[in-house]
């Protein structure tokens, strides 16, 4: 069990691999099993987030109400949003920071294994939970993902599934969150200072951070309209002396440093990549580090930019514009490094690079529409229309998706050993990339010409732009499907990598074998 | 042993903020009380009432309206439309509710005043939003209040409107834990 304790007295005995068979999976407390459960995790629910979310483009292809009735749309879109975010973009940055934190910092493994495998297999139990209700009597839950009340309280019995499996997915995350912040501060390698761990670790030292701060928030507050559907109290209800405005006060509290959540880490991945490929060191490591602290610092009193609308005072108004546009300060020194390590630099275009280079690009895209709705005066015309789809969906897909997409790419000949199919990567970013544009440029403009989110039917002058975003969705969905033949294909076989993988890479991921042992630096390596 | 403390000290982290989660429902109640945010009225007895200096120069136009929620069953609705009022002087208003249903009712209303600005400045000595109210069977009853503006109601105010919605506590709070999910 404690191969930590073990190795050190007597070394070369225990270098066994996995138990055979599938109860490895289960019982595993392997950092590289459970970051590959994550991963595949995570994987399985983009399929299913984006089966969804063309069944909303389906819907969308023409106005008027043809494929599905309204109140299952709602469901689809409230399940989506919920999939695509604790789900999907969550689970594979856990999946990735379970694989590779350990071997950049030089660890035997987690510090927690054993809370590790925990974390993981509560994901699958909540996410049979909330999807279960699809299958009972009045459908899942359809009042969008933020829940708001006094409409969320009246789902019918989908509510206390999707509140108990929120509550679960919290604890898996924050148990997550709290192993990866254990074995940064406990397992570093002798002479690994703080300022000299890879940005990737240090976005996630950071995102544990504001994981464990404000996912109990979000429990909170799932846990108060639970009391107050089913034992009296009146939080959000107004007769009771509660309000309802208060609940978008706590969700957004925690439901701003949650976007940050799902970004920071691709902030990290992207920063390990362009350097690799670019053969530079990163440009202004100190500045990428303190820009991501204070990002994370300014995401805790901005949440009130998601509610202009409910009639705050204008002295309120004013703070939460001021302090979001603050944030574009330490994101454009973000992009501003990112953009200087390329410069003058030996670059190649291999397909991680490609994605970072599409996330660089197109994660400002979806930056600059975010300041656009920071300005109070123009959210007013802005707020719940598609041009808000159209943002958060630019910096989630080509933001956090190919930061994550890229990440794997970098990383997957070191996890099989094979070179994966450089020809299928590129063909698999390209399409991506032009179908993501097709599918959410088009949304910029139906939002700004006033079409509302969230809804089956729509105007019919809006029809053009949304058969076109329709057609956008299922080139990107079917183009995933090379993203799955490509993965599988590499794990089968292929040219052998070797240990260096990546000409420029640098970390100490690359001084081990590829694929790498299965307990790696249990004597650990020395930083000088 | 102090590494293992370390990590104790970080699951404190999550549970400290659950409870912060929580304690958000009081620091915003306490917030919209200070700054008047959020419609909530200020309240004066009536001893204190009657020290304030009446400011005979100025007149302000309170405006009454009234709304009901969800399945209400009452009529209601003010007395007046709207009254011009001296700051610092008291007044008596009144609100006219009809219980529709034909079994006893219990409401509560809850005040609002816009511009928010000038919510901490309406003070009311006496209210029928105080305490629940029943009603009988297809009773008809007034509802009374007494107010004074503060006479140092920003100058830029001139009207000033007062707002009560009136719930049915019966369906909301008592019968909600089990009755309303069997209807869903």
């Amino acid at each position: 069990m404690n191969a930590y304790a073990t190795d050190a007295h007597h070394d070369d005995d225990h270098h066994h691999g996995p138990p055979p068979g599938l109860m490895r999976w289960v019982t595993t407390t392997n950092h590289k099993d459970i970051g590959t459960l994550y991963l595949w995790f995570s994987l399985i629910m983009f399929f299913i987030g984006g089966v969804m979310a063309l069944v909303i483009r389906t819907e969308l292809f023409q106005p008027g109400l043809q494929v599905v009735d309204p109140h299952f749309f709602n469901q689809m879109t409230t399940l989506h949003a919920l999939i695509m975010i604790f789900g999907v973009v969550m689970p594979a940055f856990v999946g990735l920071a379970n694989w590779m934190l350990p071997m950049m910092v030089g660890a035997p493994d987690m510090a927690l294994p054993r809370m590790n495998n925990w974390s993981f297999w509560i994901l699958p139990f909540g996410f049979a939970m909330m999807l279960a209700t699809l299958f009972m009597e009045g459908g899942g839950p359809a009042a969008g993902w933020t829940i708001y009340p006094p409409l969320s309280l009246q789902t019918g019995n989908a509510l206390p599934y999707l509140i108990f499996s929120i509550h679960l997915l919290g604890v898996s995350s924050i148990m997550g969150a709290i192993n990866i912040i254990a074995t940064i501060m406990n397992l570093r390698a002798p002479g690994m200072t703080y300022m000299k761990m890879p940005l990737f670790v240090w976005t996630w030292f950071i995102t544990a951070y504001l994981l464990i701060a404000v996912m109990p928030v979000l429990a909170g507050a799932v846990t108060m309209l639970l009391t107050d559907k089913f034992f009296g109290t009146s939080f959000f209800d107004a007769a009771g002396g509660g309000d309802p405005v208060m609940f978008q006060h706590i969700f957004w509290f925690f439901g701003h440093p949650e976007v940050y959540i799902l970004i920071l880490p691709s902030f990290g991945l992207v920063s390990e990549i362009i350097p690799t490929f670019s053969r530079k060191k990163l440009f202004g490591y100190n500045s990428m580090v303190y820009a991501t602290a204070s990002i994370a610092l300014l995401s805790f009193i901005v949440w009130a930019h998601h509610m202009f609308t409910v009639g705050m005072p204008l002295a309120g108004e004013m703070f939460f514009m001021f302090t979001t546009m603050l944030i574009a300060v330490p994101t454009g020194v973000k992009v501003f490094n990112w953009v200087s390590t390329m410069w003058q630099g030996a670059m190649t275009f291999e397909t991680p690079m490609l994605f970072a280079l599409g996330f660089v690009i197109m994660f400002t895209i979806g930056g600059f529409s975010g300041l656009m709705l920071a300005m109070t005066p123009i959210d007013f015309q802005y707020h719940d229309t598609y041009f808000v789809v159209a943002h958060f969906h630019y910096v989630l897909v080509p933001g956090a998706i190919f930061g994550i997409i890229g990440g794997v790419y970098y990383w997957l000949p070191k996890w099989t050993g094979n070179m994966y199919d450089e020809k299928l990567g590129q063909a698999h970013f390209w399409l991506s990339t032009i179908f993501v544009n097709i599918l959410f440029f088009p949304m910029h403009f139906v939002g700004l010409a006033g079409m509302p989110r969230r809804i089956p039917d729509y105007a019919v002058q809006f029809t053009d732009f949304n058969q076109v975003a329709t057609i956008g969705a299922f080139g990107f969905g079917l183009s995933q499907i090379l993203f799955l033949v490509l993965v599988i294909k590499c794990i089968r076989g292929g040219k052998k990598a070797d240990d260096q993988v990546w000409e420029g890479a640098q970390g100490l991921e690359w001084t081990v074998s590829s694929p790498p042992p299965y307990h790696t630096f249990s004597p650990q390596p020395v930083i000088k | 042993m102090k590494k293992r403390s370390r990590i104790w000290h970080l699951f404190a982290i999550p549970v400290a903020m659950f409870g912060f989660g929580y304690l958000m429902v009081p620091i915003y109640d306490v917030f919209c009380d200070l700054t008047g945010l959020n419609g909530k009225t200020g309240s004066l007895s009536q001893a204190q009432a009657e020290h304030i200096e009446v400011d005979e120069d100025r007149l302000v136009r309170v405006e009454f309206i009234s709304s009901l929620n969800r399945n209400a069953q009452w009529e209601f609705s003010p007395d007046m439309v709207s009254m011009m009022v001296q700051p610092g002087r008291s007044y008596a208003a009144s609100y006219t509710a009809v219980n529709q249903k034909e079994e006893a009712v219990v409401g509560q209303a809850i005040p609002s005043v816009a511009p928010a600005k000038a919510a901490s400045y309406f003070n009311k000595t006496e209210c029928f939003c105080f305490v629940q109210q029943e009603f009988a069977p297809s009773e008809s009853r007034q509802l009374n209040l007494v107010f004074v503006v503060d006479p140092d109601l920003p100058d830029d105010i001139s009207t000033v409107t007062l707002s009560y919605t009136l719930f049915d506590v019966n369906s909301t709070v008592i019968q909600k834990p089990f009755s309303r999910q069997d209807d869903v």
